[in-house]
């Protein structure tokens, strides 16, 4: 201990003996068993030295950072929940769009921890299992924390109470599901384009940002804590996304066309479970802060070009799906929230026509496709709901292979026509509700065929409640459906004349009267 | 023409004093506010360094602290002591 | 918009999430590590088969050989979700942080002993390695863990390692002697001292049953080598030189104490849950620590001297203890 180094060791080299210097080649097992997940892929690595995380987080940094993060969002959540903060949001409808959330979003938190702490195992360099490890318990966090900030809505409101149940139940949580399920059954280097690179660096944004502001805009300071803490840690999960594409696309020019073929993939598969997102935005806040369509050009067309313009000098392509969501901005939200205002009956949130005003504002958004074909449509089911004729669609729908969405969607050149693809694969036919979900198909039809529809599961007399008798001669396939779902009656169909707005309404009265 | 690279903030006292000293830095950097959040788009390159945010917080601050209050960056990172970047290279 | 709220009391319509209620048998509230641990991972309707491991599902209680009535039997008893994780560790990281800061502003490295750096190089700086390796086997039970209850605590213990292997090698560069890191890098992969503890690591990166692996790596392992060198060394390098190392290890050695605590109550849970379970673990037990005694032996030795075998040997008294208060029935070789 004679040489005297330099204390002041600068952050690069500090990271350097503090990460990979701890790693070492295995011996006595060799390093093809230790580490089996990294070859079958296909992806060629030479180097994995070359790997460093430009963040460089050591955990004496991480804990301390984190920890203030912590206390910070649990002392607002607390004040929040001491001072009735429910009641501070714009108004009751508000509230539903923390059920859809609680619904599709902290189970694929967990999806995603899970999956990061298999990557962060398995990856052969330090740089990236460090990283990858570190965002697996930052997913933790936020799939905990997220419920923690909804938990004080369900002891008031009705819907959220059964999301746990739910996540894999539920017709439209599959689209979601399938998502993760996908992404963490693939390879680990899949999986990092899929979550590190298509959804948090690509498509997080979108769902996060408008997302959190939104509900910053509605006075709900609980989901704007837990949502914009969250996001901090997503800066780290951005760049470990883009520093896992870079590094295969330098180490090997054959991984290039592997690469290519998860991002076309994955970007299409995100952009598809997002329209639900978009959904929130456009029709869920009542108090709008900007159109899906704003967001996807600001987020992903200004953003995504830069990104692949910057990209190019490896030879990745813009994703193929680019042109179709362009056309789709436009349109996928109306859809979607159409469709889930046709099924009463099959969510465990409220659905409602748009206002007056709000109707205006989506016209005034959204001009070349509005007025056109969807406000006519909006206000045609307000006419039949107030003659008492309230739209009710009672049928299962039909899904997607692939993306497992309800097929909905326009024909990319057509508007007034749904899509909808068909093949035969080995005897037995199967649907997408796109090109995009058809080729997703066809690369790897083996794997796709599993895809676990609701749909078909009820029909084939899977969904019913524990207790019930599938084989009795009396049994009907579908009969049953909401008890599987253990779906409260008071939480579906329209929020006019449910019990979420007696209660709001009469709560705030009595806590802002005199 | 030469893409933004961006960084966004939760809005608050630290993160004020850190627009600050983007905006001394980054010619041509352009602050938009948003409910709750600040987002400075800058093209080409987007540079916070150590030093002008000490003098405009009045501490010794450490770059990785910036870590508390971000929301999103588009670009690619360096980090060092002294400086923190994102830049697209095309 | 701000709304003027008066402070009102309203009657919640439910205390609780519907799968918290049936578990504790009431609408009651739930503490936040409830809320965030207890039946939430995916056990239904999976879509895909993992590309890596088709012959199971992805979450798939057949990873290992224990078998629980009740995955979220195995609670920690430090209540461990997320949050509360990040504090107790903040708050150790900021008592290490003030002693790193003491130990550099006195010099109280420089001041140290040359016997004393002696130890420090040829046993505390290899075990950064060993740290690493642990880290690895902790993340493989995170990855493969059945429920929630033990996987978040296996990945927070993934961490923990991580920061230990972190925490060597600031002790390192408190002494000013990067050299000593390369030295006790190579004396991890060549010296003959090293090679039982890197041959049990190693070989437990290959081992499929993870519940094995935690048996192996934390109870059995870490329950021999933390004791030894955060407690008794760490005593022993103070009694000679003055209290240098025991503050620079502060963390490994308190974090060993509350770590065995959560192990514990595992091990007591999972051998309560069937005479099958308490069989196996007892057997897993015996099997890894006949090898983890071999492979300690010369740390010990290392360490102490001629009276290194002594040590262990009442090392391994206490962790028999632990294991037998935990239930397991361990042969008299214990």
């Amino acid at each position: 201990m004679d040489m005297k180094v330099d204390k002041k060791l600068g952050l690069k080299e500090r990271y350097a003996l503090m990460t990979r210097d701890l790693a070492w080649e295995t011996t006595y097992q060799p390093m093809d068993k230790v580490f089996p997940q990294v070859t079958y892929e296909g992806i060629k690595i030479h180097d994995w030295n070359a790997w460093e995380d430009p963040f460089r987080l050591t955990m004496d940094a991480y804990w301390k950072y984190q920890a203030e993060k912590e206390r910070k969002l649990y002392a607002i959540l607390d004040a929040f929940n001491q001072n009735n903060g429910h009641l501070s949001v714009t108004d009751a409808r508000y509230i539903n769009v923390l059920k859809l959330f609680l619904g599709s979003t902290p189970p694929l938190e967990l999806m995603a921890a899970r999956g990061f702490t298999n990557v962060g195992r398995h990856m052969v360099g330090a740089g990236p299992r460090v990283a990858c490890l570190m965002q697996a318990v930052d997913e933790y966090r936020h799939f905990q924390t997220q419920v923690h900030s909804i938990s004080n809505y369900n002891k008031y409101y009705n819907g959220m109470n059964e999301f746990a149940h739910q996540q894999s139940r539920m017709w439209y949580l599959s689209d979601g599901k399938s998502f993760f399920d996908d992404a963490i059954t693939a390879g680990p280097f899949e999986f990092m384009v899929a979550i590190g690179f298509a959804f948090e660096y690509v498509l997080t944004n979108i769902l996060f940002v408008p997302f959190i502001s939104g509900a910053a805009y509605n006075g709900d300071m609980a989901a704007m804590t837990v949502g914009f803490s969250a996001q901090s840690d997503e800066a780290r999960h951005m760049t470990l996304g883009l520093e896992c594409i870079k590094f295969m696309l330098e180490q090997d020019p054959d991984n290039l066309p592997i690469v290519q073929r998860w991002i076309d993939k994955w970007t299409w598969r995100g952009t598809r479970k997002l329209a639900s997102v978009g959904m929130m935005m456009d029709y869920m806040l009542p108090k709008r802060i900007m159109s899906f369509k704003e967001a996807w050009e600001m987020y992903f067309e200004q953003n995504g070009a830069a990104l692949f313009n910057d990209l190019a000098r490896y030879g990745v392509k813009v994703p193929k799906c680019f042109v179709q969501t362009v056309a789709e901005k436009e349109h996928v939200t109306h859809q979607s929230w159409i469709g889930f205002y046709m099924k009463p009956d099959s969510t465990p949130f409220h659905t409602w026509i748009p206002e007056k005003d709000e109707l205006d504002w989506l016209s005034e958004k959204y001009p070349n496709t509005f007025d056109k074909y969807y406000r006519p449509v909006l206000e045609h089911f307000d006419a039949q709901e107030k003659s008492g004729n309230r739209f009710n669609n009672k049928t299962a729908p039909m899904n997607c292979q692939v993306c497992i969405s309800t097929i909905k969607f326009n024909d990319p050149d057509d508007p007034m026509k749904t899509l909808i693809r068909s093949k035969t694969y080995k005897g037995e036919k199967f649907h997408f509700c796109s090109l995009h979900c058809e080729e997703i198909f066809d690369a790897e039809p083996e794997k796709y065929i599993q895809a676990y529809i609701s749909s078909h599961q009820v029909l084939q007399g899977n969904c019913a409640p524990e207790g019930v008798d599938t084989t009795a001669p009396d049994f009907e396939p579908g009969a049953h459906i909401a008890a599987y779902w253990r779906l409260d009656k008071a939480a579906t169909g329209d929020f006019n004349g449910s019990e979420d707005q007696a209660n709001f309404a009469a709560w705030r009265r009595q806590a802002t009267s005199n | 023409m030469t893409a933004n690279a961006f960084i966004a903030f939760q809005k608050n006292e630290e993160s004020r004093a850190i627009v600050e000293a983007i905006v001394e830095d980054n010619p041509g950097a352009i602050v938009v506010e948003q409910p709750a959040m600040v987002k400075v788009d800058v093209p080409g390159r987007l540079v916070i360094r150590r030093a002008t945010v000490e003098d405009k917080i009045g501490r010794s601050f450490d770059l990785q602290e910036l870590q508390i209050h971000l929301i999103t960056i588009s670009g690619h990172l360096d980090e060092t002591d002294d400086e923190f970047s994102l830049s697209w290279l095309s | 918009m701000q709304l003027d709220l008066r402070t009102i009391s309203i009657k919640p319509l439910r205390q609780t999430f519907g799968h918290l209620a049936r578990r504790m048998g009431a609408d009651k509230p739930a503490s936040r590590y409830i809320e965030g641990t207890m039946d939430l991972q995916p056990v239904e309707n999976f879509h895909y088969r993992p590309s890596w491991d088709p012959d199971f599902d992805i979450f798939d209680p057949r990873r290992t050989a224990i078998v629980m009535k009740d995955w979220y039997a195995l609670k920690d008893p430090r209540q461990f979700f997320y949050g509360a994780w990040v504090l107790a560790r903040a708050r150790m990281q900021d008592a290490a942080e003030a002693d790193f800061a003491l130990v550099e502003e006195r010099g109280l490295a420089a001041a140290y002993p040359e016997a004393g750096k002696a130890v420090v190089r040829s046993v505390l700086l290899p075990l950064r390695h060993l740290a690493w390796g642990a880290n690895i086997n902790d993340s493989f039970i995170g990855a493969h863990g059945y429920g929630i209850a033990i996987s978040q605590a296996a990945t927070y213990a993934a961490m923990d390692q991580l920061g230990i292997a972190q925490y060597l090698t600031r002790l390192a560069l408190a002494f000013s002697d990067i050299e000593a890191l390369a030295a006790a890098k190579s004396a991890w992969l060549e010296a003959p001292l090293w090679q039982g503890l890197r041959r049990y690591v190693e070989d437990l990166m290959v081992t499929g049953d993870w519940f094995e692996v935690l048996v192996a790596q934390n109870v059995v392992l870490d329950g021999l080598l933390y004791p030894l060198v955060y407690d008794r060394l760490a005593d022993a390098l103070d009694a000679s030189h003055g209290p240098v190392v025991s503050l620079l290890t502060r963390f490994q050695s308190e974090w060993a104490g509350e770590n065995a605590k959560w192990l514990d109550a595992v091990i007591k849970v999972a051998a309560a849950d069937s005479p099958e379970n308490a069989e196996k673990l007892a057997a897993w037990v015996g099997q890894w620590r006949a090898r983890a005694l071999e492979a300690v032996a010369p740390v010990a030795e290392a360490a102490f001297g001629a009276e290194g075998a002594a040590v262990l040997a009442e090392i391994a008294e206490d962790l028999s203890r632990r294991l037998t208060k935990a239930g397991l029935s361990l042969g008299a070789s214990a």
